[in-house]
């Protein structure tokens, strides 16, 4: 597959600060990339060079093979589709004229306007101004215009906040369906659990630095964080077996205890556990990306004390 | 250039949406047939004077007026997108920084254009139906001179609130800016000035110049010297009779005040960082 976005030991400093250092990485068509990072880790920098709204200051950036600024940024930017952080509108605009407008902008067939406000689910409101839309429903708005002329890339900074969980599914199978399409979708989200189930892959960003950068699978081998093993029954968990190969243990409540457990001895505590009488239940939990982006972003700021 | 016009479309429609064309052109008109109407008040009567008065009078009317309006509508043209997101928006599009902002002023001049024409328009119909013994060729000149360069003055103003827009961070200070802007080229220049006159004792064969650098002084220039009899009450721009001081240089240079400003605007948009 092809490389849609390549950033090539590419550096931003404003003045002093160091927004993003040496960032080597290769997006993929197709793929849906998810950028982490606390607020200032730089994911909205790496969005921002992407979209040519600024130059690099080291290094260098292509996207569909061309530098963002150069002379192909018209052509780039008819190609893709933003969903900014804080997203605005024209107040006084009703939603389809917002989008109206947008078309026009990208010289894209205006036909599509309806089919876009229906898919988001703005139909029924879009003949009202923006004043009057929620935060949610000017999220989608802002979706609707990201998705104007079909683009072949994506890059949406936080695009769930202020989604309630119905719309947050619907925004993310919108996303599957345009990844399936072919569409590169490059996302940024704190709310990790909601994520997680429709990312490829993630890179984990810390004051600039790339931290890991990997699938959710490789990203766990690589941290070899224990898994959680949750058991419930009563009797057992009064006396729970004490050599078992686990790092440590919680009790929750009365019936019920964590193990956590190195991902080599998952088996082995398994059995042992299936096979002790008063068991109730087992629940495994593999580390989530939660867990993971914890991980890597400690390490960075444990190695950045020492 | 199609971006442009999707730009100025967009603008013009919001002019007409939140009712600025309306309300400029309101404004224009009861002040203009007001001013035509009670403009021999302070010599005791009442009803249209002479053409030579009420040009003046609007004249001054609109050196006022017409700056204010155009910094209003346009100040917060960058800074004001910029505050709710949408340039940040916009600048991912498939539309230069340039044709942003030429798009903009295309919207917003069309907008004062319209409704300064609608607004001394009316008043100039009111006078021909109102006025006794009005010639009326001589009133669709002063009225037509008054409307083109009441518009260019606009623009001017329209191209300094641009550049106060994309200089600034701040909707608020913009706004200071844009009324200091105001009150130095409308009030402070011709006391400034006054002042050098009365103070210069020999020569100051320069002085007269220096209007030159005053867009609303060329424009009460352009109104003023178009019409013999209103030299009499113009006071300073009396001293004003060389080639110079002609209408169509004058315009000319009116024209030259809405490039550099704007060109200006167009540079530092340029380098602005979002």
């Amino acid at each position: 597959m092809s490389e849609i976005i390549t950033f090539d030991g590419v550096t931003k400093r404003h003045g002093d600060v160091t927004s993003l250092q040496d960032l080597h990485l290769g997006v993929h068509q197709g793929e849906v990339l998810a950028l982490l990072g606390h607020n200032g880790a730089g994911k909205t920098t790496a969005m921002k060079l992407i979209l040519g709204l600024i130059a690099p200051s080291e290094g260098e950036l292509r996207v569909f093979g061309a530098a963002p600024q150069g002379s192909a940024a018209n052509q780039l930017r008819q190609r893709l589709g933003f969903l900014p952080e804080n997203v605005g509108f024209y107040e006084q605009l009703s939603g389809r004229e917002v989008l109206d407008y947008f078309a026009r902008l990208k010289r894209v067939d205006r036909h599509q306007i309806d089919d876009l406000l229906e898919q988001v689910g703005l139909g029924e409101a879009s003949n009202r101004r923006v004043k009057t839309y929620s935060k949610g429903m000017r999220q989608r708005l802002g979706l609707a215009q990201a998705l104007l002329g079909e683009p072949q890339l994506l890059l949406l900074d936080e695009p769930t906040t202020g989604l309630d969980p119905a719309a947050t599914r619907d925004f993310y199978t919108t996303v599957k369906t345009l990844r399936d399409r072919g569409c590169t979708v490059l996302l940024s989200s704190h709310v990790l659990p909601g994520v997680e189930p429709y990312i490829d892959r993630a890179l984990i960003l810390g004051a600039g630095r790339r931290l890991a950068l990997g699938s959710l699978d490789e990203l766990r081998n690589q941290a070899a964080l224990p898994l959680t093993i949750r058991v419930k029954g009563d009797e057992a968990m009064n006396t729970p077996p004490a050599d078992l190969p686990a790092h440590e243990m919680r009790r929750l409540n009365g019936h019920a205890c964590e193990f956590l457990v190195p991902p080599e001895n998952k088996m082995q505590v398994l059995r042992r556990l299936a096979t002790m009488p008063g068991v109730e239940d087992i629940e495994l939990l593999p580390p989530s990306l939660e867990h993971l982006y914890t991980h890597f972003s400690a390490n960075q700021s444990s190695r950045g004390l020492s | 250039m199609n971006a442009v016009v999707s730009v100025a479309r967009k603008e013009f429609q919001d002019g007409l949406r939140n009712r600025w064309v309306l309300a400029i052109a309101l404004v224009l008109a009861l002040m203009a047939v007001g001013i035509a109407y009670f403009g021999a008040a302070a010599s005791g009567g009442l009803g249209f004077t002479s053409l030579a008065t009420t040009v003046v009078s609007l004249s001054t009317l609109a050196v006022f007026l017409i700056p204010l309006i155009a910094l209003l509508l346009a100040y917060d043209a960058i800074v004001g997108e910029q505050e709710t997101g949408t340039l940040l928006l916009l600048l991912t599009y498939p539309l230069s920084r340039s044709a942003l902002l030429l798009g903009k002023f295309l919207g917003h001049g069309l907008i004062l254009g319209v409704a300064t024409t609608l607004g001394f328009g009316i008043a100039g119909i009111a006078i021909a139906l109102g006025a006794p013994d009005v010639e009326l060729l001589a009133l669709a000149r002063s009225i037509g001179l008054l409307v083109v360069s009441s518009v260019l003055l606009g623009w001017v103003f329209i191209a300094f609130a641009y550049l106060i827009s994309v200089w600034v961070v701040e909707k608020a200070r913009a706004a200071g800016l844009a009324l200091i802007v105001w009150f130095v080229f409308v009030l402070v220049f011709d006391l400034a000035l006054l002042a050098l006159l009365v103070g210069a004792q020999d020569g100051g064969d320069w002085l007269p110049y220096l209007l030159l650098l005053n867009p609303t002084d060329c424009f009460r220039l352009i109104n003023l010297a178009g019409i013999e009899a209103a030299q009499a009450y113009s006071g300073l721009t009396a001293l004003a009779k060389e080639s110079a001081f002609q209408p169509g240089w004058l315009m000319l240079i009116l024209i030259g005040w809405i490039v550099v400003p704007l060109g200006l605007a167009l540079l530092r948009f340029r380098h602005r960082s979002v």
